[in-house]
């Protein structure tokens, strides 16, 4: 390869698939070893994804992940560790079920009534995310540490304490807040969907949550890349010094980026709580913060990067169900493929870069090498 | 007060524990509960205590080799599956070591992620806490789910170790106990509840403390993995092996890691099952930072996170459920109060105010309330952990390098 323009491009797709063989290769070899045929267990989900309804599922499992991985690349963007993406999601969605389902009792139109519990959501997110935020810059309490105590506290210990307080109906199977009237639910969009496709069977439904992800992505892609702040902010990330110097307030970026991480964890509730089970239960989803951060690192925080590390996990969870149903293998196996591959890419996202930096060294010792050369004979001549 | 701080460290903690026994004896005889200074509840304090003291010893090892190990609790996973595994094989000490080796192994696929290949530290620890739950998942439903008992998510149950009263200690100190001295009586039933009973995978996991203390401060390994955390480069100009060095920490993280998931599943639990570490690794991870960086520190933040966790244990189990975890609320209260206090002599304004905010709010809480509802045992060390980083962060100091990629031969 001596084209730099393909070793560029040759060396930016390596890393991905790469890893993804090293999975394939690495799951096969647990599925033989513990007795499965490999062969058979690849080709179910592969003939599984070919599936309309598959892919639909796909969509609505990559929806939350999306924006949980979008949560945490806010914060990679700086260099802080979001790792309470999970408990700033569930206590946001807690708190905005409480809301939506007070809100029944008004006669609101159905919009205000979804703005209501989005920005309940986004709220309690962003306060819960910047009170860690809050703690580094005034304490220089470490992150990681703070947003895992918060976790845990906002789990166990808030939504432990009130969801008992808010529960109607102490007799229903699953306990939980009540559900919220029909008129603040999200409109499916299996129509916008069909619009290409054939009709969608066995009740999939796309999630409305599915247009909002879109929409945050776009934001996101925008603010980073093509704004002042978003120069700011990958800035510090990179050179805290170097920024502070260009005029940019560490500590308020930091504090910033905390609470636009947690902005937007407040959404990776929102498909359970306005599209399937209007409500917060018992059985709400867990592990989507920490499936987030897997899809920042996978998409190394690109946008772009995210939207395909979130599709490829939500396809995988999807195909999970399937295993389960078809039992020729442990279902589990899917995590082990996520966590291989999570682990092989970050490896090989890292070894890729190192090669990039020797390319980059090669480059500008050839360059010195001529301009040195050419001095040389230019003073020769003279 | 140079005195002070001329004694040994474990003198000084001693100290605090002393004072920590006169301010439960004093609450105690305010709010009408004797749970506090129960020697069952020390008892309980100290079992439960062990994941989290062997998961702290575990980063104390890595963060000094200048590793930061987030993948604590994946590791503790391991440790949880594989000592269930080994116990039901083997018996317990089977369990003991197959925890230990399968902590190990995640240890040291954190070391090749982080050491040899570079990947940044924080990143590699959240992959093999995403894997661990993943592994153990599948391994169950292959090697559980088959057994009488066992399941996707569940073991079937295995037997602890025995346990032993430390003879003689423990009937002095009961004498004492029974002898009704305010304080001294209760310090003594509640060291009592420490060397009566205990199990021999209790015992050692508290020899790890002295162990680890030695092994890094008085041993030339000792001192070269610690290079690996302050200054590698010096290390290297000085010939220390820095990868070889960082490798051992790091696989002795995961090994002590192990042994913490071991005990959950041999000691407190009886059987492996999904999800039982419950964030125990991060509570380490906590108790490391509490206990700056120092190994008799690492035991001093454990045994404190998990005091209101072993007296619920024995407080909800009690005829007047709650009212001993209700007087924990006025310990705290009187602790900030003395914060508050020490922060004025220090001039600082800030801290201060909010102490007694803090304060005020838990001595509001105490006074309103008959009972501690029972979520408030299980979130109370997360955010003890938050106070006390709060008001001490400033004065704790770790591993200078950790957290930092290092390359041979890089400056």
């Amino acid at each position: 390869m001596t084209n730099p323009l393909l070793r560029r491009i040759g060396l930016a797709l390596a890393a991905p698939v790469l890893a993804a063989v090293f999975a394939l290769v690495i799951s096969a070899l647990v599925l033989e070893l513990s007795g499965s045929d490999s062969i058979d267990t690849f080709r179910t989900i592969g003939s599984n994804g070919l599936k309309l309804e598959t892919f639909v599922d796909t969509l609505n499992r990559a929806t939350p992940l999306f924006l949980a991985g979008v949560a945490a690349a806010i914060g990679f963007r700086m260099n802080l560790f979001n790792i309470g993406v999970e408990g700033q999601y569930i206590l946001a969605g807690f708190a905005a079920a409480v809301v939506g389902a007070e809100l029944n009792a008004y006669a609101l139109p159905g919009f205000v009534h979804t703005a209501a519990i989005i920005g309940t959501a986004m709220l309690v997110g962003a306060a819960w995310a910047g009170l860690s935020g809050l703690l580094k810059v005034t304490r220089g309490i470490n992150e990681v540490i703070s947003t895992i105590m918060l976790n845990f506290i906002a789990t166990g210990g808030i939504v432990a304490a009130l969801l008992p307080k808010v529960i109607t109906d102490p007799t229903a199977a699953n306990q939980g807040t009540d559900e919220i009237a029909e008129r603040a639910w999200l409109p499916e969009l299996n129509g916008l969907l069909e619009i290409v496709t054939r009709e969608i069977g066995k009740g999939r439904r796309l999630t409305g949550v599915f247009l909002i992800a879109v929409i945050v992505g776009v934001i996101y892609h925008v603010v980073v890349n093509r704004t002042v702040f978003g120069y700011d902010l990958r800035s510090s990330g990179m050179n805290p010094f170097a920024a502070f110097a260009g005029g940019v307030p560490p500590k308020k970026m930091v504090f910033l980026a905390m609470v636009l991480s947690g902005l937007v964890a407040g959404l990776v509730g929102m498909p359970e709580i306005l599209s399937e089970n209007h409500a917060y239960d018992q059985g709400f989803i867990q592990g989507l913060g920490f499936g987030g951060i897997a899809i920042a690192l996978l998409g190394r925080n690109s946008a772009l990067g995210m939207t395909f590390a979130a599709l490829l996990f939500g396809f995988l969870d999807s195909s999970s169900a399937v295993l389960q149903v078809q039992a020729s293998a442990s279902a589990e196996i899917v995590k082990i493929m996520q966590a291989t591959f999570l682990l092989a890419a970050v490896v090989a996202y890292e070894f890729v870069s190192r090669i990039r930096q020797r390319d980059e060294v090669a480059r500008a010792s050839v360059a010195t090498d001529v301009a040195v050369d050419s001095a040389a004979i230019g003073g020769a001549s003279a | 007060m140079t005195w002070l701080t001329n004694l040994p460290a474990w003198a000084r903690w001693a100290g605090a524990a002393a004072l920590g026994m006169l301010l439960l004896t004093i609450v105690q005889s305010v709010s009408g509960t004797e749970l506090l200074t129960e020697e069952g509840t020390a008892q309980a304090m100290v079992r439960w205590s062990i994941p989290i003291l062997l998961a702290g010893l575990g980063g104390l090892y890595s963060e000094r080799a200048g590793i930061v190990n987030i993948g604590l609790e994946g590791m503790m996973i391991l440790g949880t599956w594989f000592g269930a595994w080994g116990a039901l094989n083997w018996g317990p000490w089977g369990g003991l070591l197959a925890g230990l080796v399968g902590g190990a192994l995640g240890g040291l696929l954190h070391a090749i992620a982080t050491v040899s290949f570079g990947v940044d530290q924080i990143i590699s620890g959240v992959a093999i806490n995403i894997l661990a739950p993943g592994l153990t998942r599948y391994l169950s439903e292959r090697v559980f789910s088959g057994e009488a008992g066992g399941s996707v998510s569940q073991s079937p149950r295995v037997d602890g170790f025995d346990s032993f009263t430390v003879p003689g200690l423990a009937d002095g100190l009961g004498t004492i106990r029974d002898q009704d001295i305010f304080w001294i009586s209760d310090m003594a039933g509640f060291a009592r509840g420490l060397v009566a009973e205990m199990s021999f995978f209790t015992l050692f996991g508290l020899l790890m403390v002295p162990l680890s203390g030695w092994l890094l401060w008085k041993t030339k390994v000792g001192l070269r993995l610690r290079i690996c955390g302050e200054n590698p480069i010096a290390g290297e100009s000085l010939g220390v092996n820095i990868y070889g060095h960082k490798y051992l920490g790091v696989i002795i993280s995961g090994a002590l890691s192990g042994l913490a998931g071991a005990f959950i599943v041999l000691e407190l639990a009886g059987l492996y099952r999904g999800g039982q570490t419950t964030g125990r690794g991060f509570i380490g991870l906590a108790a490391l930072v509490f206990g700056n960086w120092r190994a008799i520190g690492v035991l001093a933040g454990s045994l404190l996170f998990s005091y209101p966790f072993g007296l619920s244990l024995v407080d909800f189990n009690a005829e007047s459920s709650g009212e001993a975890t209700r007087a924990v609320l006025l310990v705290i209260a009187i602790a900030l109060v003395g914060v508050a206090v020490w922060a004025f002599r220090a001039n600082k304004r800030n801290d201060v105010i909010l102490a007694g905010l803090i304060a005020a709010i838990a001595l509001i809480w105490y006074l309103s309330t008959d009972t501690a509802a029972s979520w408030l045992p299980n979130t109370m060390p997360y955010a003890l952990v938050l106070i006390v980083l709060f008001f001490a962060s400033q004065r704790l100091r770790g591993p200078r390098t950790a957290g930092l990629p290092y390359r041979k031969g890089e400056t």
